[in-house]
């Protein structure tokens, strides 16, 4: 009998992080790029490992194409407008989609106001997550947003924005007032009593939304190559299976173009509601009175 | 002897990862029946408003896909802790 194939261990050897980057080559074996490992930087009692790994790169590969899609995008829309005439062809859909998170994502949801001002740093979350989404998709590519640790990173900047962004627009005593909240109606003991059980309640309130934001990220993002991989690996499960091997091997491989298809577009929606939530917090925290 | 017993040792450890996986599973699920019953309902009652109200089928869409993010936020959290507890 044959050795059953270890898919779980393949799958998750496939989501993890690494300090080697493999290039699978299709006729047998992988091109194998072992990255440099750095000695850990002691901070007090902390050993900090600064040393690249695979998620690393494709984030530095996604951040270095975000900044040449816009640039190129800046530039050939001056280009375009300078001729006098419609922007037109692959710009013309970048700009439509800048211009949909700014002015609907954005502006509508943390006010007119404030929202131009953010509207730079929930774009540079949308385009950041969308390439990172669709760089896993590409062969040989990673995921990067499929790492708890680049979510949790992202969720952190949008903690440090939300609250300092409500810090400077409420005021310090406004801002007390969302952690020490009195429900209204209340007087004496029980206005007392009833702003002790809430501190810990505001407190948890504020920390709940960026932790919900990074593993939502994660989950979607791991969940999908999680089930394309487990398709795939139906078919190594059938492999000594006479007939049924040819059936399974032509559904699994439909199912597979069908979740390829959906990981796009999860991919795009996740790096809206990102992007989305984050503003909508933001605004919340603006309009707190 | 000492065969049997490793054997018995061998058939304890496999029987507490299968439980191990079960309960993984069966939190799975509950959080997916949970998640489709609120999506289910969040997607019905947006199609519902939008056959009345056309016009307001931008505002409402939005209002949909950031519920079912939310309502999905939790789900996930869930499978994700089948899913560690199931690995650790």
């Amino acid at each position: 009998m044959m050795q059953a194939p270890d898919i779980g261990g393949m799958i998750l050897h496939h989501t993890a992080d690494a300090h080697e980057i493999a290039f699978e080559l299709p006729w047998g074996g992988a091109a194998v790029i072992h990255l440099p490992r750095w000695d850990p930087i002691q901070v007090g009692g902390l050993a900090i490992d600064l040393s690249p790994t695979k998620h690393v790169i494709f984030m530095l590969v996604a951040a270095t194409l975000v900044l040449a899609t816009m640039v190129a995008t800046g530039r050939a829309l001056q280009r375009q407008r300078a001729r006098g005439g419609a922007p037109k062809g692959l710009p013309s859909m970048i700009e439509a989609m800048v211009l949909y998170i700014r002015n609907d994502v954005a502006i509508a949801n943390i006010g007119r106001h404030r929202g131009a001002q953010f509207a730079p740093y929930i774009l540079t979350l949308f385009w950041f997550i969308l390439y990172c989404n669709l760089l896993g998709l590409v062969p040989w590519g990673a995921t990067a947003t499929g790492n708890l640790m680049v979510t949790g990173a992202l969720a952190l900047t949008a903690l440090a924005t939300i609250e300092i962004s409500g810090m400077v627009a409420l005021g310090p005593k406004g801002y007390l007032k969302t952690i020490v909240f009195t429900p209204p109606g209340t007087t004496g003991i029980a206005a007392v009593i009833l702003t002790a059980i809430m501190i810990p309640i505001e407190i948890i309130g504020k920390l709940v939304k960026p932790f919900a934001l990074m593993l939502r990220l994660f989950a979607n993002m791991t969940a999908g190559h999680f089930v394309i991989l487990s398709l795939l690996g139906i078919i190594f499960l059938f492999g000594n299976v006479a007939v049924i091997k040819y059936v399974v091997l032509g559904g699994s491989i439909f199912f597979v173009l069908f979740m390829m298809a959906l990981e796009l577009f999860i991919a795009l929606l996740q790096a809206y509601i990102f992007a989305l939530l984050t503003s909508v917090f933001i605004g919340m925290m603006q309009h707190e009175h | 002897m000492f065969m049997l017993q490793e054997a018995a040792a061998d058939a304890a450890k496999t029987a507490l990862n299968t439980n191990a996986l079960l309960g993984a599973g069966i939190g799975m699920g509950l959080a997916i029946i949970g998640a489709g019953l609120g999506i289910g309902r969040i997607g019905g009652q947006a199609v519902e408003a939008m056959a009345r109200q056309p016009e307001a089928s931008g505002d409402i869409r939005g209002a949909m896909i950031l519920t079912a993010a939310l309502i999905e936020g939790v789900t996930l959290a869930a499978l994700v802790f089948a899913l560690l507890f199931k690995v650790l």
